[in-house]
This record gives structure tokens, C-alpha cells and sequence, in this order.
């Protein structure tokens, strides 16, 4: 096993795998999502953008990102 | 000349220039979006919360089309059936931007997506108590107005039909008592299903429209946004001039005297 896969996680209904000491705020990064108009659940809970970089992610956590679309 | 009060409009705090909110759903593509937006003249319109694509980096978002520093955003609870959906849609919507006036609507039934009055009220509640300025999309029951009113609504939003239905005004008398009776903003939302309906839903009192279907499914759905924007300021300025009295006989528009 790659020593660097350290969790597997569900974002967004989908089964992804991240390294050690993996922040929400680096999971943004590598989706190119830190500029954009986002709201995050952690395993339930909504997170503040202040705390982005304080939250580490741990096996089978459960992430949603989720934006604006059209909608009436 | 004659000087004409100002007509403002406002929901909660916020002061909208224009009397008619448009959906942000249907549409072919954003372009299309952003294009009958703008024609449509409105400063404010509703946009759903859902998962992003985490697959497609490179896919355009709506807010790259329509600037939420630019025009209102009213995030809404679109395909919640309950409750806990919507409390949690809204929650998040404001986490994203900040938004405190948001449009809620809990359905109850796939079908006619008609809304669930009972978790309506139970939400309206609990949003209000959170701080949030709710718009509510509600069955045109007079009862269920006033209920919602009293809990703290921000606006009332009777369907005219069913969502998407394009029916038009089906009960021109419940709308008209909940105008009557409400304090609170009367916003005609759902099942309008083009420019005359807007009309007669502002000649009628209510204070603005919500349209969505009737514009982004038109043949032409920038002109058609057009059409909507002088069809909801005509209505608007007919209620306000005051309408004739209805007579069932003739009354000639030139005087008899004189007649040669």
C-alpha cells in the first residue's frame, strides 16, 4: 500500500482517497475550489471558512461541497 | 405635470428597483441565462444549492455569469421535502455568502410539488428564530398566509398554479384576499405562464412575480424576459392608476350635447 494514502473518504457521494494530515482547505485546493462561492458539511456539520486549515480529514469522513446553480 | 409618489419595493431590508425575481433554472446554457436576466430587468433572482462537480474542474458555474455582487442571489430550497432538507440547504447557503434572506419551499408532493403547509410552518419558524428573512412559497390559502405572517415571513409567495405548469392565475379570489389581509410583501410564485398573467397578478395587487418556466422555456426566452418586465410594470401601474367601475350597459365616451 502506497504509505502515502492514508484515508479514504466520501466527497460529494464519492469515494476518494487523501494523503496524512489533510486539511479541508488543501482538499479545496486540489479541486481548485478556494476562490470559489462554497459551503462545506463535515460529516454533518457546516464548517466556517475560518476554520478550513484547522480541520484535518480522517478515514471514512463524509464531505459535501456544494455551490449555486440555476434553479427557480 | 402630476408628480408620482416613489413605488418602493422591499422584502425584510433589501430595496429591489424591480417588482419581478427570476428563476435561474431551464435554461439552455448560462449565456442564455445571463442574457434574459439582464432583459428581464430584474435585480434579483433564485438559485438552487447542490453538489459541486468535483469530476469537471473546467465546467462553467453560474457565478461566473451572473456576479452575486451584482444581482441579489435568493438561494431557495428547490426539491426538499421536508423539514430537515431545507433547514440544511439554507444553513449552507448562508455559510456560502452570507445571505440572510433566502426563499423556502418544502414540497410534499412529486407530482403537483405542491408544498407541505405543516413543515412550511414548522421551518418558517425555526429559520426565523435563526435570523433568516424567509420568503415563503405557500398553497394560496388565506389561513396558511396569515399563519406564515404571524410566524415572521418575510413574504408571502402563493402559486398561481402548479410550478412549471404555466396555468396561469387559477384563484384570482384567494390572491386577492391574501393581498388584503397581508402586511408583508405578496409575491406571485409558480405556474404563471406568460407576460398577461404577470399583468394580471400585479393589476390584482400583489406586490412583485416570481418567473422561471415561463420565460426560459419560451421559443425566445430573451424576449420573452422582455416581455415580463413591461407586462409586470404595466400591471403595476394599472393598480396603482385604479381601474374604471364595470357597468353592464354602455356609457358613450363623447357627450350628446352639441350633437348635430
Amino acid at each position: 500500500m502506497n504509505s502515502l494514502i492514508m484515508a479514504k473518504i466520501q466527497l460529494n457521494g464519492k469515494k476518494v482517497d487523501i494523503k496524512t494530515n489533510y486539511s479541508i482547505f488543501d482538499l479545496l485546493k486540489k479541486y481548485k475550489l478556494l476562490n470559489k462561492k462554497v459551503a462545506i458539511e463535515y460529516n454533518g456539520q457546516i464548517i466556517p471558512k475560518g476554520s478550513f486549515k484547522k480541520k484535518y480529514l480522517k478515514h471514512n469522513d463524509k464531505i459535501e461541497i456544494v455551490h449555486f446553480i440555476g434553479g427557480g | 405635470m402630476v408628480k408620482l409618489k416613489k413605488d418602493t419595493f422591499k422584502i425584510g431590508n433589501k430595496k429591489l428597483k424591480s417588482r419581478l425575481i427570476v428563476g435561474t433554472g431551464k435554461y439552455k446554457n448560462f449565456y442564455e441565462t445571463a442574457k434574459a436576466v439582464k432583459a428581464s430587468g430584474a435585480d434579483m433572482v433564485t438559485v438552487a444549492v447542490r453538489r459541486i462537480n468535483i469530476l469537471d474542474k473546467k465546467k462553467p458555474i453560474l457565478t461566473d455569469y451572473l456576479n452575486p455582487k451584482k444581482i441579489v442571489y435568493l438561494p431557495n430550497t428547490a426539491g426538499c421535502f421536508n423539514s430537515i432538507e431545507a433547514l440544511r440547504t439554507l444553513r449552507l447557503a448562508r455559510e456560502m455568502g452570507g445571505w440572510k434572506l433566502v426563499k423556502l419551499e418544502v414540497l410534499g408532493d412529486k407530482k403537483t410539488l405542491y408544498p407541505n403547509m405543516i413543515e412550511t410552518l414548522e421551518s418558517t419558524k425555526i429559520l426565523v428564530k435563526e435570523g433568516f428573512k424567509v420568503m415563503v412559497y405557500c398553497t394560496d390559502d388565506p389561513l396558511f398566509a396569515k399563519k406564515l405572517e404571524d410566524c415572521g415571513a418575510s413574504a408571502i409567495m402563493p402559486l398561481a398554479s402548479p410550478i412549471g405548469s404555466g396555468l396561469g392565475l387559477q384563484n384570482k379570489i384567494n390572491i386577492s384576499m391574501i393581498i388584503k389581509q397581508s402586511r408583508v410583501p405578496v409575491i406571485v410564485d409558480a405556474g404563471i405562464g406568460t407576460a398577461s398573467d404577470a399583468t394580471i397578478a400585479m393589476e390584482l395587487g400583489c406586490d412583485g412575480v416570481l418567473i422561471n418556466s415561463a420565460i426560459a422555456k419560451a421559443k425566445k426566452p430573451v424576449l420573452m424576459a422582455k416581455a415580463f418586465k413591461d407586462a409586470v410594470i404595466s400591471g403595476r401601474n394599472s393598480y396603482l392608476a385604479g381601474r374604471m367601475s364595470k357597468n353592464n350597459l354602455a356609457i358613450p365616451s363623447s357627450p350628446y350635447k352639441g350633437l348635430i
